[in-house]
């Protein structure tokens, strides 16, 4: 099963090989990571994609907390959060399939951040399905390179891990 | 710390000396030398070993001795990895200690310069947390910090590098930095609605059981479980790192559990209806085969790490916290009970079970029965093979603190070093080393160091020229194919350890055994005897099967 842990931590040196160094040596799984800063100074937050069943799950989120630079980890329930991924897209666009590409572009809500003559850099936002979605699209065009982040997560509602 | 700058050497002797420390065993090179320099004005005594691994094992048998941060040190890139056996072994049995490495300067940091390595990176996965130091203003609050973690909650080791630069640099005081521990808040009280349930669940048990493991002779609990074993009339069973945490001749002592444990013990974890594990991680030793283990038992675990519960096998009832607090909140409420059915059908079990090792010629049970009668309350320190199960199982151990062996990691070689930490911190105790001699040649060089340092500990090699129990294994699953388990027998351990300057004997006839041992315990110096055994045994019982209850005897 797949679980999405958020990790508020210190935002120092090593933190990340802590964190990602522990999920291999416990022999847990990461899907996707993705880290960054918060409205805390000094912390970041990563979400961290795993698989694994719900025994795993807790023996993730306890051994993460564990780690003294860790303040908080915990699981997001997917259908209280919103989640959000991130992609990028270079594609080579032939004339005649111009417009066409341009209906699908509209139609997942992407948007082309670059063109150098045939070249396109597309940039795609949504959950994990949507950006899915967006990449089996363009698949029938040429991709010449590609990129995704990891998902990052927030939980609706007045919520907040930790006040300033 | 006054007003006057001071360097970061300095500033790290001075928080060593406010947090009480009086010993650090190590090991100087190029990286440390500031260090080394302050540490000529200071209090402290330094213990030089002639290992790094050495001193690491020094340090940690000084933690379980007496209960204080043992506290190590080596030079950077070797001395550093040569540390690493050592912080491992800590970790695994939740060992409180302190090591301190050197590092290249920190404009060569990255550079592959002549002895870096990246300790820190290293120590990860085995330490409870490390530290590079990036200034000189950071070494005091540092230095306290991980001395505070290797302390609280579950202990373990803590690493702080310090690259030379900044041990050199010099800070004012003010500029000391106070980063804080936001992530760090150990459970220490037990949830009082669970110690509750707790107690309605062992009132209505029938056949209770207590599991006692290592964390209770690290929370000092061991008085407080004595009680409540004492008023409940509960029988108790000890991990191996739980040996020393009830005393072994109290009439409901049923002894060791496990792989290598005794029948009666085995038989009423596997028959218990209610067990009360305390401060045990259920490590694959002491549990056997995982999934028959305690089958009919709702088990109460009580563990300082939360990450512990369930780990390994669920529990019905966890309650988090230290052990001394929790055994205090459980003594206050539970009541007087009798289960003498139970522990009738115990002791029935074990008188059919007795230990069968011999009282008689060069064995080790037969030596550890004769030391036992010679000396009073000693601490016994083991290294790891055939002789560390037999000492666990032929030498009761009754006081606190007094049996040191590597449970966790296992490590061969841990226990010349462990002794002479052991022997450092409680100087007016007698400290006996059991060793195999395969365990022995592994660290045998701090023979030099005991001696040097006049830290006398009895070492005893339980000599069968051969790896004990890879030849037991090899016997029992390898159609007794010997490979690679034979040493010669070149080596003379007594002529070795009169070369270190060391009192040096041999047993090889029966006749030898009392009178040997009384003259190496009276040698006033570190002694090393060379028990060459006449008959070298397996060790058993031992489970072979499934579940606990399939064993050999």
């Amino acid at each position: 099963m797949r679980h999405t842990i958020s990790v508020l931590c210190d935002d120092t040196p090593g933190v990340m090989t802590r964190v990602s160094g522990l999920f291999s040596r416990r022999g847990f799984n990461i899907e996707s990571l993705s880290v960054g800063h918060t409205e805390l100074p000094g912390k970041s937050r990563f979400t961290i994609v795993t698989t694994g069943d719900d025994t795993v799950l807790e023996q993730v989120r306890k051994q993460l907390q564990k780690l003294v630079h860790v303040i908080k980890a915990w699981d997001i329930k997917q259908a209280e959060a919103v989640e959000r991924e991130h992609a990028l897209l270079k594609i080579e666009v032939e004339d005649k399939r111009r417009a066409e590409l341009l209906q699908i572009i509209t139609a997942v809500q992407a948007r082309i951040v670059d063109s150098s003559g045939s070249i396109w850099i597309l940039e795609v936002t949504g959950d994990a399905g949507s950006v899915d979605n967006a990449f089996n699209l363009f698949m029938d065009y040429r991709i010449l390179e590609s990129i995704r982040t990891g998902k990052i997560a927030l939980e609706r509602g007045p919520s907040r891990v930790m006040k300033k | 710390m006054g007003k006057t700058k001071l360097s970061g050497a300095k500033a790290l002797v001075r928080t060593l000396e406010s947090q009480g420390v009086e010993i650090i065993f190590g090991y100087p090179g190029g990286a440390t030398l500031p260090i080394y320099d302050e540490l000529a004005n200071s209090s402290i005594r330094h213990v030089l070993a002639r290992h790094e691994q050495g001193a690491a094992h020094m340090a940690d048998g000084y933690a379980r001795a007496t209960g204080k941060t043992g506290v190590c040190m080596a030079t950077s890139g070797p001395g550093a990895t040569n540390l690493v056996t050592g912080l491992a072994n800590a970790y695994m049995d939740s060992s409180p200690m302190v090591a301190i490495t050197g590092q290249v300067p920190r404009p060569m940091i990255g550079n592959d310069a002549f002895q870096e390595v990246d300790i820190t990176g290293i120590t990860i996965p085995i330490t409870k947390h490390n530290y590079l130091l990036q200034e000189a203003a950071e070494v005091p609050h540092a230095a306290q910090e991980a001395f505070y973690l290797a302390s609280t909650g579950r202990k373990g080791p803590v690493l702080l590098d310090i690259p030379r630069d900044v041990q050199t640099e010099i800070f004012a005081p003010h500029q000391a930095k106070y980063p804080s521990l936001e992530g760090y808040r150990p459970t220490v009280e037990g949830h009082p609605g669970q110690i509750k349930r707790a107690v309605s669940l062992l009132k209505t048990a029938e056949k209770p059981l207590i599991i006692a493991g290592g964390g209770v002779s690290l929370a000092a609990a061991r008085d407080l479980l004595v009680q409540l074993a004492d008023t409940t009339d509960i029988p108790v069973v000890h991990t191996l790192m739980g040996k020393a945490s009830f005393p072994n001749s109290h009439p409901l002592c049923f002894g060791l559990v496990g792989y290598h444990g005794r029948v009666e013990s085995n038989y009423a974890i596997s028959n218990a209806d209610v067990i009360l594990a305390l401060g045990t991680r259920f490590g694959d030793r002491s549990t056997g085969p995982i999934s028959t283990f305690a089958k009919q038992a709702r088990i109460i675990h009580i563990d300082i790490d939360p990450a512990e519960i369930s780990k390994n096998v669920p529990s019905y009832l966890p309650i988090v916290g230290d052990a001394a607090q929790i055994l205090q909140q459980l003594v206050a409420l539970v009541s007087a009970a009798r289960h003498g059915d139970w522990v009738a059908e115990l002791r029935r079990l074990a008188e059919q079970h007795p230990l069968r090792g011999k009282n008689s010629g060069v064995g080790i049970p037969n030596i550890l029965r004769i030391l036992r009668e010679m000396v009073e309350d000693p601490i016994i320190v083991t290294d790891v093979g055939r002789h560390q199960i037999f000492t666990a199982h032929y030498f009761p151990i009754d006081s606190g603190r007094s049996f040191i062996t590597s449970g966790g990691l296992g490590t061969m070689g841990f226990g010349v070093p462990a002794a002479v930490g052991a022997k450092a911190g409680q100087p007016d105790r007698v400290v006996i080393d059991i060793a195999g001699d395969g365990s022995f040649m592994m660290t045998c060089q701090e023979v030099a160091s005991a001696v040097t340092e006049e830290i006398p500990v009895v070492i005893l090699v339980m000599n069968d020229y051969c790896l004990g129990m890879i030849k037991q294994l090899q016997d029992s699953f390898y159609g007794k194919r010997y490979e690679s388990c034979r040493f010669g027998r070149n080596v003379d351990f007594a002529r070795l350890a009169e070369s270190m300057g060391a009192a040096g004997f041999r047993i090889s006839e029966e006749a030898e055994i009392a009178p040997t041992l009384e003259k190496a315990l009276a040698a006033d110096r570190t002694a090393v005897v060379d028990c060459v055994l006449e008959d070298p045994a397996n060790v058993y019982p031992m489970v072979t099967g499934s579940s606990l209850q399939e064993y050999v005897e």
